[in-house]
């Protein structure tokens, strides 16, 4: 079973950190997932940068382009993760874009993060037929799961197809919206997420997009399996440094 | 073989519509009607009526006497330069704007590099009443400041891209996260034959008027529908795209691209796409684009800012890659002199992106009787300014 299975079968709501690679410093990558783990972290999206990274926000977009100037490349990052398997044992994820994938030969990405022990990938602009037609078999081939995206806006007959290819979780996004945009949930969303849960899908949900806080964090994870924060914790890591994310997973758990 | 769009969005290997989720549903909704409203006779008869009287269409097909005496062939120019706002952007922005008013849309976004599609949408926008949003890079506003007058002018709202390299690639990256966050009022003008299917084919199909009238002006003046060349630049390549349209799939009809070399080809500032560039995935579309090894999107260079986008349309990297259309590249140095010369020949100030398809007779020779068609794709009143300083007049 992947890593990403075994998580999602623990009796208990996960909490999962994306983040840049390469962002602050190019040689973060490592310390940050290794110390994410060590406080608490269920599951981490680790960043791959991109030039023009359509669906994000301004915080996602200034984090991957920073760690691109620092010189982060596909190779730099698959070097830097050789042996995290050593030492960190919860799910990794990488996300991305599909063009540098695509650059790097998708047969070639598979095999790497396989080698490395990565479990997943999020890949926001393939698109679920693309994948399905022709890249299904290479992800499986490697044991990846391929994690896919619903919307506010996604119909039933959508989310039902994509919980039938579905093999982890569904990234449920928790409005209309690019990454780091909304403060807070209101009645539109709750109803969004208990509307979702009350489907009763194969694959348990894990809401991303505008979660920031305790708040938000429970907000999200009253209907869904868990929740996925990026721009409040790359904020975050951009004011404290890297030392200082105990005090980020403390506030979004809430642990003294 | 055919050389238009299949059924799945494709030119051949190219095109199709790698789209974030959040995108799908306002996609899809356009793919599915798209061809649907395009065919309705209210649609058609309204588009063909605004094109006649307010855009003035059918331009001129226009035989170039002392052009081609100095090149020694038979040159017409197509006179997108005669239309409302000075370019052929206009013909997609009133057919998107009508596209929007039957897709119940109340709110307009666009992005803009030199500002040209910026004004076309402003102007449509204006005409129908809509709100209007233009995305334009931080650096373009600085160097456009006349085209961003006439947007505000025209009561638009003109919002810098303020992220990546501040320009029209960046505009393009914050218009689709508009979209994004507005999935359900809002419609977006694409101003060229890039992004998701099925923007490339619908721009095309609003372009393709130029092929047309091309098609009937040309028996009247020279008893065949048939010219020996169609010429046009191309950036992201809309205007080329309606130019070659209806002579796609006739090979007697040669098709030339003329895209952009900046300093040179291999100076590190150029946007000659085709020869620099790679198979991959730009603003939802897979087609050729300028990028590193590594797959990050590089940033382009010429004079002329509306030819300096990283990619082309998904079309035209399938006619580069068929052979069915001749890529060729011109520098800014050569396109300035071809722009001057046709001011002094024809009388006519040419947008500098239209000087590129001007400065390829000095890079191919044509027969005495052969009938080459360029596609004057707008007018140099914008680069009035770039003109003076190149020349120092």
């Amino acid at each position: 079973m992947n890593r990403i299975q075994s998580k999602l079968q623990e009796d208990k709501k996960l909490l999962s950190i994306y983040f840049s690679a390469g962002y602050p410093r190019l040689e973060d990558t490592k310390e940050i997932i290794e110390s994410l783990e060590k406080n608490g972290v269920d599951m981490i999206e680790i960043g791959l940068p991109f030039s023009d990274p359509l669906a994000d926000g301004p915080t996602i977009q200034a984090s991957s382009t920073q760690a691109l100037k620092n010189g982060m490349t596909t190779e730099t990052l698959f070097n830097q993760l050789k042996d995290i398997r050593e030492t960190v044992s919860i799910p990794l994820i990488i996300m991305g874009y599909f063009n540098p994938m695509l650059q790097y030969g998708v047969e070639a990405f598979c095999k790497k993060c396989q080698e490395i022990g990565i479990d997943g990938l999020i890949i926001p602009d393939l698109p679920v037929d693309v994948y399905n037609e022709q890249y299904k078999s290479i992800f499986q081939k490697y044991d990846l799961i391929n994690v896919f995206l619903i919307t506010p806006q996604t119909s039933i007959e959508r989310i039902n197809f994509i919980d039938s290819i579905s093999e982890g979780f569904i990234y449920m996004v928790s409005s209309a919206s690019v990454t780091g945009s909304s403060s807070g949930f209101g009645d539109e969303q709750t109803s969004y997420f208990k509307r979702i849960a009350d489907m009763n899908l194969n694959n348990p949900q894990i809401v991303g997009f505008g979660i920031s806080n305790n708040e938000t964090f429970t907000q999200a994870t009253k209907f869904a399996k868990g929740a996925i924060i990026g721009s409040a914790f790359i904020k975050h890591l951009s004011n404290f440094g890297i030392d200082k994310i105990k005090t980020f997973t403390d506030l979004i758990l809430k642990n003294k | 073989m055919t050389y238009n769009i299949n059924n799945k969005g494709y030119y051949g290997e190219f095109g199709g519509a790698y789209i974030p989720e959040m995108l799908y549903p306002n996609v899809e909704e356009l793919r599915q009607n798209y061809l649907k409203i395009m065919a309705e006779p209210s649609f058609k008869e309204e588009f063909d009526q605004l094109l006649k009287d307010y855009v003035g269409r059918p331009s001129p097909l226009y035989f170039a006497k002392r052009l081609s005496e100095k090149y020694n062939t038979k040159i017409y120019l197509k006179r997108e330069d005669l239309n409302h706002t000075g370019a052929h952007k206009v013909n997609n922005t009133i057919g998107q704007i009508l596209m929007a008013q039957r897709l119940n849309k109340t709110r307009i976004i666009a992005e803009t590099g030199a500002g040209q599609h910026g004004v076309a949408t402003a102007t449509v926008c204006a005409l129908m009443g809509m709100e209007c949003i233009v995305y334009m890079g931080e650096i373009d506003i600085a160097r456009q400041a006349p085209n961003v007058a006439r947007m505000k002018m025209l009561g638009a709202e003109v919002r810098p891209a303020l992220s990546g390299s501040r320009t029209l690639k960046d505009a393009t990256n914050e218009a689709i996260r508009d979209w994004i966050n507005n999935p359900v009022d809002t419609h977006y003008i694409i101003g060229s034959v890039v992004g998701p299917h099925p923007y490339p084919d619908m721009v095309a199909r609003f372009q393709s008027v130029v092929s047309e009238e091309i098609q009937w002006q040309l028996k009247e003046k020279e008893g065949t529908t048939k010219p020996d060349y169609v010429i046009a630049c191309v950036g992201g390549g809309s205007n080329a795209a309606g130019a070659f349209y209806h002579y796609l799939e006739d090979t007697d009809v040669k098709l030339i691209a003329v895209e952009a070399a900046g300093k040179g080809i291999h100076s590190g500032e150029s946007a000659a796409t085709s020869v620099l560039g790679r198979e991959g995935i730009i603003h939802g579309s897979k087609t050729l684009l300028m990028q590193t090894n590594d797959g990050q999107i590089t940033e382009p260079y010429s004079i002329s800012a509306g030819l300096d986008y990283p990619g082309v349309g998904p079309m035209h990297a399938h006619l580069y890659k068929t052979g069915r259309a001749e890529f060729m590249s011109i520098t800014d140095d050569e396109a300035m002199k071809s722009g001057l010369e046709l001011s002094q020949l024809e009388g006519i100030i040419p947008a500098i992106e239209t000087s590129h398809s001007l400065a390829i007779f000095d890079h191919k020779k044509f027969k005495e009787d052969d009938v080459v068609v360029i596609n004057l794709s707008g007018r140099g009143d914008k680069d009035l300014q770039n003109y003076i300083d190149y020349f120092k007049l």
